[in-house]
This record gives structure tokens, C-alpha cells and sequence, in this order.
């Protein structure tokens, strides 16, 4: 780890305010993903603002029914919180399915936000890596790229080429939700709809997502609508627990006299970001709840879709583990 | 290649040291006040400037559970914050189970069990099993299993660990 200085802001202005003199400071909440790749000198701050102590732990509900949930509240906390179980169990379901016990103790919502890739080489100092190195160029497109991406990765040029996951759980469920992350920066507040928030690689896979400098996440609002009757999270991986998703897969449904009046589908482990397709879900509205008409939903999600050689097998597991969440959403197979 | 720097070259690549943080740290019902570096984990802390040695390193990474202590009663990965990070905490170690009356039937039942073989992921396992037992979401072995996977025995001790817990959560074996 290198060297640095320590600072622990008591209010918003004062936190936003380090990072605008301190060129090189970052924010550190639970520390759990900062603090891992500080060890491997990946991440290298030159100070840590600590928000620990600012009050951005809160749950509230919010006009129109939603609720919000405070940049510092824990992983934990927020998936076993009574209102989050009851009105989005699809987010406590995502959470838990997530890291360890001890992790969601330390590990924040706005953290997670932020968690970088685990893509091997991101994190070996001995090999090139675009995210890490703009230009260095991608040890993982010929390398070995088992947990790597399969939608919207770059790989044109060799400056620019990055097929790296977004490792999250909870930022599928967050995707499939239609959240809005709450910001707070240099020049005021501004809102983000989860879609725009984190980003595809593009010709710079050294940028996550669309946060400026400085500005700090200090709630996620989750709109009304929970789907709290009919959702599901799959996460497929190579142990039963404590493993990062291979593929994972959010579903939240609404239906009336069985037909699909609503749906939203959010697969994770396979792209930059929590992969969207509001013209996939489109399909699925005012149809019956059938196995072929899941199909086919998979399959317009999958479009487009590319393997690199190890992870090629993605494609396929996505597809059925789409068909597999649809079906556990609506019921029509026991929850797993 | 050169692994010793001549001390011109030592000079030129220092940087002037942070100051020290003084970090108030309630460990096992003392208060210990410390003057600490900011990068010193609280896993450090404990095992280095302290020497409460029970809790252990074993990944340093977050991925193994060794480190697991009790911060406000909540068990995390001491390996993964900074002592100064916990400033004003109220921390439970291995060393600070058991009271006059005994060992805390935690251990009891870990000896009993036979749960280890070398030893060295107990006292996370243990503090992450009072972890659990407090947060009250563990209803059956699988439930147990699940939210202990935090802490990789790598001698395999598991069957004998959930025995141990479930004894004490006096669950149903049969669960
Ligand atoms: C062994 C292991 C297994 C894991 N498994 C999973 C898993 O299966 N699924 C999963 O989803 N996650 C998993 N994680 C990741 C974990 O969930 C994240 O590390 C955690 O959510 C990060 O939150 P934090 O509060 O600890 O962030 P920190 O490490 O404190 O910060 C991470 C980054 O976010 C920035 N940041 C933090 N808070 C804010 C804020 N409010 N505003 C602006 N910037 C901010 C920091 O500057 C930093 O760059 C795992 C982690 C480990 C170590
Ligand atoms: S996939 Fe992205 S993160 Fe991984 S080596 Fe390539 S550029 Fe780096
Ligand atoms: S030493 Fe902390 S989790 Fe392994
Ligand atoms: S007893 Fe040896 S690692 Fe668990």
C-alpha cells in the first residue's frame, strides 16, 4: 500500500470540498473494495476522505411512493430492512446473494456502486490492462477470459479494448428497479436514472461510470413500483456462496389474469454494466406466461451477443437462466 | 536486479510521513488509546500494536473470514477497514469471549464438535458464529451453512462447525 493521509469530513460540503483541493483523495465508506485494491497497488490515493461519519445512513420513504435509501447504509442493513423484505424483496434477495455475512456488515450502497471489476488482470500490476492503464492495451481479450464479458465490450482497438463485467449484485436489482442515484458535487445536486449511471467501455474503459470528479452518491431512490408479487434473482457461480456471479439474472413482473402486464429483466456478469433491454421486456407485455415465449425474451436479450473463447459458454447459460428466473417469477417453478 | 538503494537514493525517494492518528480503541471491555499510521488496518492493530494475536491473517483480502471480529457487536473482516476508520469502537475479539464463569459455549461446543483440525480459521469462526447468532437470521443447518460462508476452513471442518453452532442455536439436528 502506498502512503497518504487521512481525513474525516463531519458534513457533505466539507467531504466534497477534500476531494476539490486534494487532487488524488478519494472517498472510503465500508473500505472493502478500496482498501483490497490499495493492498495490490491498483488503486493508489494519495488521501482518504472517510465518510463514515457523515449522516447518509438513513431509509425513508419518499413522495410517490418510493423509498430511499442513504448512500451509507450497509449492504445488510438495507436487505433485511422490514420495508425493503417486504416492498423490494427482489433488492434483499440480490443483496444476500452477494459476498459474505461479515462483507454486507462493512460493504455500503454507495460503495457498491463503485466496485470495480475483478477481471484478473485489472488487478496483476505485470500486465497490460486498458481500465487500469488507459493504452496499455487488454491482457484478458487473449488471455484467459472465463468470468469476462459477452455484451457491449470494445474490442476494436487495441488502446481501447476492455471486456470487463461489472461485478455487482445489488446493482442488478438496482438496474431492474429503474433507481436513481442521488448526487452531491462541486456544483450542487443532481439526479442520475440508474441506466446512464455506470457505462459501457467505449473508446475510454478506464471510465466506470458518468460520476464527475468530486461528487459524492448520498442516496439511491427506488421508485414504487417493487414488483413484491412476482420477481426473482438467479446467480449462477461457480461455488454456492461467496462467489462472484458467472451470470446472474433480476426479474420483476407484474401480471393480470395470467398475461404479462409488466416486465423487467436485468442480467449481470455478463456485460460493462447491469444489462438493460427495454425492447426485449416489450415482448413480454400482454403475452401468456409460456416457456416459448420466455425463449424468445432470452434470445432478444442475447442478441448481439460475443464470446472470446473461455467464456463463450454465457451465452448459452444466459439464456437459460433467463427462462429459468421468468419462470420462477411468475410461479411457475418454485423459487431456487 | 537491485533490491538495495544506496542511501543518496533513499533520500530522493522519501516522502514525508503522514502524521499519526490517535485511534481510542474499547477492545475486550479496556480502552486502549494508540498513535497510528492511517493505512494500519484494524487487523494490525490488533495483532501488532496490541498483540491480541487470537485474531488471525489469512488472505488479508477479505476472502477467507481468518480476521473476523466483532466491531458494535456487528462481525466484519478486520482485515479490510483501517483502525482509524474505527475510531470510538467497541471491539470483541476471540481473547475477549469467554468471562469468569468460562469459556463461551461457543468454544465449548467447537471442542466438543471437534470442530477444527489445525485451528487457525477458529476464533474467525467462532466470532462470526456470535456474529450470527445475534443477527438471528439462521433458522436451519442450510441457513447456518449459508451465512457462515464468510469463513473458509481449509481443512474442511464444516460438518462438525455447523454441528457446533446448531448445538448451541439448540436447533433441531434434523433441520
Ligand atoms: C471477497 C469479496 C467478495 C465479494 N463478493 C461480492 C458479490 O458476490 N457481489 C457483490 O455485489 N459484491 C461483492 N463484493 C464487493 C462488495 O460488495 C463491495 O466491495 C462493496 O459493496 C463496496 O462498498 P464499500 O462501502 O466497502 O466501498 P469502498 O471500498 O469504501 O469504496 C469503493 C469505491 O467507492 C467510492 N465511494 C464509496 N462510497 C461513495 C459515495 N457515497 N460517493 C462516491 N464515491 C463513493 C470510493 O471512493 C471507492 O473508490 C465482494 C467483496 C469481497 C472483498
Ligand atoms: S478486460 Fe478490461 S479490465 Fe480486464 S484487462 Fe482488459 S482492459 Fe483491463
Ligand atoms: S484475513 Fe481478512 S478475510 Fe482473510
Ligand atoms: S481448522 Fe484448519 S483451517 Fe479450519
Amino acid at each position: 500500500m502506498n502512503s497518504f493521509s487521512y481525513a474525516r469530513p463531519s458534513d457533505i460540503s466539507m467531504a466534497v470540498g477534500e476531494l476539490v483541493t486534494h487532487e488524488g483523495a478519494k472517498f472510503i465508506a465500508g473500505g472493502t473494495n478500496l482498501l483490497d485494491l490499495m493492498k495490490e497497488n491498483v488503486e493508489q490515493p494519495n488521501r482518504l476522505v472517510d465518510i463514515n461519519r457523515l449522516e447518509l445512513s438513513a431509509i425513508e420513504d419518499i413522495e410517490d411512493g418510493g423509498l430511499r435509501l442513504g448512500a451509507l447504509l450497509t449492504n445488510a442493513d438495507t436487505a433485511y430492512h422490514p420495508v425493503v423484505e417486504s416492498r423490494y424483496p427482489l433488492l434483499s434477495r440480490a443483496i444476500l446473494a452477494g459476498a459474505s455475512a461479515q462483507l454486507r456488515n462493512m460493504a455500503t450502497n454507495g460503495g457498491n456502486l463503485f466496485q470495480r471489476t475483478r477481471c484478473y488482470y485489472f488487478y496483476d500490476l505485470a500486465t497490460p490492462c486498458n481500465k487500469r492503464e488507459p493504452g496499455s492495451g487488454c491482457g484478458a481479450l487473449n488471455g484467459y477470459n472465463r468470468i469476462h464479458a459477452i455484451l457491449g465490450t470494445s474490442d476494436q482497438q487495441p488502446e481501447t479494448t476492455c471486456i470487463a463485467t461489472h461485478p455487482s449484485d445489488l446493482c442488478v436489482a438496482l438496474s431492474a428497479l429503474d433507481a436513481v442515484v442521488r448526487v452531491t458535487g462541486p456544483k450542487g445536486e443532481r439526479t442520475i436514472p440508474f441506466a446512464d449511471f455506470h457505462r459501457l467501455p467505449g473508446d475510454e474503459p478506464w471510465r466506470d461510470n458518468t460520476i464527475q470528479s468530486g461528487e459524492l452518491v448520498t442516496a439511491i431512490d427506488l421508485p414504487a413500483k417493487g414488483f413484491s408479487d412476482y420477481y426473482a434473482y438467479i446467480k449462477i457461480r461457480d461455488r454456492q456462496s461467496y462467489a462472484f456471479a458467472l451470470v446472474s439474472v433480476a426479474v420483476g413482473l407484474e401480471i393480470e389474469d395470467n398475461r404479462i402486464t409488466d416486465a423487467r429483466i436485468a442480467l449481470g456478469g455478463v456485460a460493462h454494466k447491469p444489462w438493460r433491454k427495454p425492447e426485449a421486456e416489450a415482448m413480454l407485455v400482454g403475452q401468456m406466461l409460456s416457456e416459448a415465449n420466455f425463449l424468445s425474451v432470452a434470445e432478444a436479450l442475447l442478441a448481439g451477443a460475443k464470446g472470446y473463447g473461455h467464456n463463450t459458454f454465457k451465452i448459452e447459460l444466459a439464456k437459460r437462466a433467463i427462462v429459468r428466473a421468468l419462470k420462477q417469477a411468475a410461479k411457475l417453478e418454485p423459487a431456487s | 536486479m537491485q533490491t538495495t538503494l544506496s542511501p543518496e537514493s533513499r533520500t530522493s525517494l522519501a516522502t514525508p510521513l503522514p502524521e499519526k492518528h490517535a485511534v481510542k480503541l474499547t477492545i475486550n471491555g479496556t480502552v486502549h488509546h494508540l498513535e497510528l499510521a492511517p493505512w494500519t488496518s484494524l487487523l494490525d492493530a490488533l495483532r501488532e500494536y496490541l498483540h491480541l494475536t487470537g485474531t488471525k491473517k489469512g488472505c488479508d483480502h477479505g476472502q477467507c473470514g481468518a480476521c473476523t471480529v466483532l466491531v458494535d457487536g456487528k462481525r466484519i473482516n478486520s482485515c479490510l477497514t483501517l483502525a482509524v476508520m474505527k475510531d470510538g469502537s467497541d471491539i470483541t475479539t476471540i481473547e475477549g469471549l469467554a468471562d469468569e464463569s468460562g469459556l463461551h459455549p461457543l468454544q465449548t461446543a467447537f471442542i466438543e464438535h471437534d470442530a477444527y483440525q489445525c485451528g487457525y480459521c477458529t476464533p474467525g469462526q467462532i466470532c462470526s458464529a456470535v456474529g450470527l447468532m445475534q443477527e438471528g437470521r439462521a433458522k436451519t443447518a442450510d441457513d447456518i451453512r449459508e451465512l457462515m460462508s464468510g469463513n473458509i476452513c481449509r481443512c474442511g471442518a464444516y460438518p462438525h462447525i455447523v454441528d457446533a453452532i446448531q448445538e448451541v442455536m439448540q436447533l433441531d439436528p434434523n433441520a
